[in-house]
C-alpha cells in the first residue's frame, strides 16, 4: 500500500476542495449530482459562508467530493444565545472523493481483475462498485450491498486477488448522509500478495439491512454481531445475529452518533467539569 | 440447545430448543446432588457454565460448555463482561488524548494500540515520514519488550491454569524486569500514553540504554528458566501435545493471526508482511512450528520472546549511536510545545517554558492553550494501521471528520476475533484440555471487550 500516491488534503471540505484540484485522482465536474446535503451548503454557504469559500465549491468547476455533512455554529452551541460569533459557519464535512485512473500501484490490477471475475459471474461492474476511491495510499471500494458476498467472494478465491484473510466489519454513522448513514468497512488482506484492501458499504438508517459475508469469511462472524450491537446494522444470513459486548436487553445502538456518551459532573478543586459530551465541541 | 451443532456463534444460550430440557444450575450447589439428579432424570448431557468469573479463563470470559462425560461436545464463548465503551469514549476527546484511552484495551500489550493508533494519526495526517528516526527507534525498543512481557504473562498464566506455579512465578519475575524499564522511561508500568501522535512523549531518561543492557539478560535467563521447565517436561507435554489443534485451513477461514497462525506453519507477520516502524531495517526471524497444537504455541511464544530481545538489541545500539535528537515531529501546530518535566509539585511542567509564556510571548500562550484543549485538526479521511501485536494482527480503523477528535476508531483486537476459534479447538476434547487450549490462544479481555 505504500507506493500508491498520496494525494494531499485539507481539514475543511472547502479547503480540500481546492487541494484535491491540482492532484489527479478526483471525479468529473458534475453540478447536477444528486446530493441534497452539498446542494443545501451552496445554498447556506452562499449567505453565510466567506465569499472565497463559497468560490471554490461553487457550481460548474466543483470537483466531485463525497459529502457526509453539513454543520453550523462552533463551539457546540445551538441556541439563540450564542455569543461565540461563530453561529452563522456553515461547514461541509467531506470524505475523499472518487478516484480516476490509474489508481497507482497493484490497484489498477486488482480493480480490472476485480471487475473481469464479476463479469463472468454475470455482474456487471458498474451494478456492483458504486466508486473506487484511493486515499492515502489506501484503495476502497463502495460497494452495492446486494453484491457484497458476491464481491467478497471473487477477492477471496481469485488467484489474482486472494484476499484470504477477512479482518473484520468496522461501523461507521454518518447521520448527515442521508440515505447513506450507517456505512460497514470491512478491511481485506491478501497474505499471498502482501495486499489489504477495504470494502465499504453504505445502508439508510431506515432499512439497514446488508447480507452477510460469514459465508465467505466466517470469521467476520463475531465482528458483523459487533456492528449489529453498536450500530444497528442487521447482517441477512448471519448464522447468530446477537448482541455481543452489549447486554442482550440493551436498548439502542451505542457507537451511533446520535447515542449519548453519558456521563455525570466531576468535582475538582472547588469547580465542576461536565461530563466529556457535554464540553464544548471544536467540531 | 441440542440442535444447534452449527460451527458459527450462536445466540444466547437460552433459547427456544432449550425448553422443556431439565436445567441443572451449578452455582454454589453440591455436586453430587447435580449428579444425582442428572442420574435420576436419565439426562447425561450437563451444560456447564465457566465464568465469567473463573481464574483460569484470563480474565471475564464466560464460556458454556455442553460436556458428556469428560467430553465436550459444544463450547460456546460469552464476552462483553469488560465493555467499557473506550472507542466511544475516544470520540470525545482530541487525537492526543488517544493514547490515553486505547492503551487500556489490551492491557498487557498497551505500546501496540498506542502505536497502531498513533501511526493511523500520522498517515491520516500525512506526516509519516516526518517522525523523527530517534522515535521510531524508541517505539520499536517499547514494542518488542512490551511483546517479550506479554508473552511471558502468557507462558506464566498458562503454566498456572495448569497448576504449575513455579512457572507463573519465574515469567512474572521476568517480566518485572522489563515493567522496570517501562517506568523508568514511560512514569508507568502498564497503561503508558507514552507514544503520541508525531512521535513520543518524552526522550528516554538518561541511563535508560544501560538499564535495558543490564535487564536483557536477566530476561533471556527467566526465558531460558522457562523453556527449561516447560519444553521437556512431560507432565506439561502431556498437557499440551495435540491438544487444541487448529489448521492452517481453520486459521484463515476465521482470521487467527499471530503465533497461532504461525503454530501452523505459515509465516505471516505483519513485519514482514507489511512492514511499519522501519522493521524491514531489522534483522529477526519469524518462528513457525507445523505442529499447530498448545504445545508448539509455547515453543513458538518463548523463541518470539528471544527474537524480541534481538530486536532490543539492535534498538539500543542505534539509539546509542544516533545520540540525542528530537522525539516528536517538528511542526509545532502537532507537537506539544513544552519537553515537559516532573515539576516539585508533581504535575508535568516545564517551568522554562511556563516562564516564557506567562512572561513574554502572548502568542505562545494562546498557541499552548489551544493546543493542548482543543487540539489539532487531522483532515477528513479514514486509514487502516495494522501492526503485528503479540496475539496477531492488530488493526486500526480511523476516520476523521476533519475535526480536532476522531470521528471513529475502530480497534480491531486479536484476542477478539481469536476467541472465535474456542468452538473448534475444544469441541470432541476434554473438560480439562478447554482450559489449555485457550490459554495457548492467550486472549486479554480487555483488548476482547474494549
Amino acid at each position: 500500500m505504500s507506493d500508491a500516491p498520496k494525494k494531499p488534503s485539507d481539514e475543511e471540505k472547502d479547503a480540500a476542495a481546492a487541494a484535491k484540484g491540482g492532484s489527479g485522482p478526483v471525479g468529473t465536474p458534475d453540478p447536477g449530482t444528486p446530493q441534497t446535503t452539498s446542494e443545501a451548503a451552496l445554498e447556506a454557504g452562499a449567505q453565510n459562508a466567506p465569499a472565497n469559500a463559497v468560490g471554490q465549491v461553487g457550481p460548474g468547476g466543483r470537483p466531485e467530493l463525497d459529502v457526509v455533512d453539513v454543520r453550523s455554529g462552533m463551539f457546540g452551541v445551538a441556541d439563540a444565545g450564542d455569543t461565540s460569533g461563530y453561529g452563522g459557519l456553515v461547514r461541509t464535512i467531506a470524505m475523499p472523493g472518487p478516484s480516476e485512473r490509474p489508481y497507482g500501484g497493484w490497484f489498477d490490477e486488482v480493480v480490472d481483475v476485480l471487475a473481469e471475475v464479476l463479469g463472468e459471474g454475470g455482474t456487471a461492474w458498474d451494478d456492483a462498485i458504486e466508486k473506487v476511491v484511493v486515499d492515502r495510499g489506501e484503495l476502497t471500494l463502495h460497494v452495492a450491498r446486494e453484491h457484497v458476498v458476491p464481491v467478497c467472494q471473487a477477492l477471496r478465491d481469485d488467484q489474482d486477488l486472494r484476499f484470504e484473510l477477512g479482518l473484520g466489519v468496522s461501523g461507521v454513522h454518518y447521520p448527515g448522509d442521508a440515505g447513506r448513514e450507517l456505512h460497514a468497512v470491512y478491511h481485506l488482506t491478501s497474505v499471498t500478495h502482501g495486499r489489504s484492501l477495504r470494502l465499504e458499504v453504505s445502508v439508510p438508517e431506515t432499512d439497514p439491512h446488508i447480507p452477510s459475508s460469514t459465508s465467505v469469511y466466517p470469521g467476520h462472524d463475531w465482528h458483523e454481531r459487533e456492528t449489529w450491537d453498536f450500530f444497528g446494522i442487521v447482517f441477512d444470513g448471519h448464522p447468530g445475529l446477537a448482541r455481543i459486548e452489549m447486554p442482550d436487553d440493551w436498548p439502542g445502538h451505542p457507537q451511533r452518533k446520535d447515542y449519548p456518551l453519558g456521563g455525570v459532573p466531576v468535582e475538582y478543586k472547588g469547580a465542576s467539569i461536565p461530563p466529556p459530551d457535554e464540553r464544548r465541541a471544536y467540531n | 440447545m441440542a440442535t444447534s451443532q452449527t460451527p458459527h456463534a450462536s445466540p444466547h444460550i437460552v433459547d427456544e430448543a432449550t425448553e422443556g430440557v431439565p436445567t441443572f444450575e451449578a452455582s454454589g450447589g453440591d455436586w453430587s446432588d447435580i449428579a444425582e439428579e442428572a442420574a435420576r432424570l436419565g439426562e447425561e448431557r450437563i451444560v456447564v457454565n465457566m465464568g465469567p468469573q473463573h481464574p483460569s479463563t484470563h480474565g471475564v470470559l464466560r464460556l458454556m460448555l455442553e460436556i458428556d462425560g469428560e467430553t465436550v461436545t459444544e463450547a460456546r464463548t460469552g464476552i462483553g463482561y469488560l465493555h467499557t465503551g473506550i472507542e466511544k469514549n475516544m470520540e470525545y476527546r482530541t487525537w492526543s488524548q488517544g493514547p490515553t484511552f486505547c492503551t487500556r484495551m489490551d492491557y498487557l500489550a498497551p505500546l501496540f494500540q498506542e502505536t497502531a493508533f498513533c501511526l493511523g494519526v500520522e498517515k491520516l495526517l500525512g506526516i509519516t515520514d516526518d517522525v523523527p528516526e530517534r522515535a521510531t527507534v524508541i517505539r520499536v525498543l517499547m514494542m518488542e519488550l512490551n511483546r517479550a512481557s506479554s508473552h511471558l504473562v502468557a507462558l506464566g498464566t498458562g503454566g498456572n491454569e495448569l497448576g504449575a506455579t513455579t512457572i507463573m512465578t519465574q515469567a512474572f519475575t521476568g517480566r518485572e524486569e522489563i515493567l522496570r524499564i517501562f517506568e523508568l522511561i514511560t512514569g508507568l508500568r502498564m497503561n503508558h500514553a507514552y507514544v503520541r501522535p508525531g512521535g513520543v512523549a518524552q526522550d528516554i531518561p538518561p541511563g535508560a540504554l544501560e538499564a535495558i543492557r543490564d535487564a536483557l539478560p536477566k530476561v533471556r535467563d527467566y526465558t531460558g528458566q522457562l523453556g527449561d521447565l516447560m519444553l521437556a517436561n512431560p507432565i506439561y507435554k502431556g498437557r499440551t501435545v495435540g491438544v487444541g489443534h487448529l489448521s492452517l485451513a481453520g486459521c484463515m477461514a476465521l482470521g487467527i493471526t499471530g503465533p497461532v497462525l504461525r503454530s501452523t506453519g505459515l509465516p505471516y507477520d505483519v513485519r514482514k508482511a507489511q512492514p511499519y516502524c522501519g522493521y524491514e531495517t531489522y534483522d529477526f526471524d519469524v518462528p513457525t512450528s507445523t505442529d499447530a497444537d498448545s504445545f508448539s504455541r509455547t515453543v513458538l511464544r518463548l523463541e518470539e520472546i528471544y527474537q524480541s530481545l534481538r530486536i532490543v538489541e539492535q534498538c539500543v545500539d542505534r539509539l546509542q549511536q544516533m545520540g540525542p535528537g528530537p522525539v516528536m515531529v517538528a511542526d509545532k501546530k502537532i507537537a506539544w510545545p513544552a519537553q515537559l518535566a516532573i515539576g516539585s509539585d508533581g504535575m508535568g511542567n516545564s517551568l522554562d517554558h511556563i516562564k516564557q509564556i506567562m512572561g513574554t510571548s502572548m502568542e505562545a500562550l494562546i498557541h499552548h492553550f489551544k493546543l493542548v484543549t482543543e487540539g489539532f485538526r487531522v483532515p477528513a479521511g479514514q486509514v487502516w494501521q495494522n501492526v503485528e501485536a503479540p496475539r496477531g494482527e492488530l488493526g486500526v480503523h480511523l476516520v476523521s471528520d476533519g475535526g480536532t477528535r476522531p470521528y471513529r476508531a475502530h480497534f480491531r483486537d486479536p484476542s477478539f476475533n481469536n476467541l472465535q476459534a474456542v468452538s473448534l479447538m475444544c469441541e470432541g476434547g476434554q473438560v480439562a484440555d478447554v482450559v489449555v487450549a485457550v490459554a495457548a490462544l492467550d486472549p486479554v479481555l480487555g483488548g476482547v471487550d474494549r
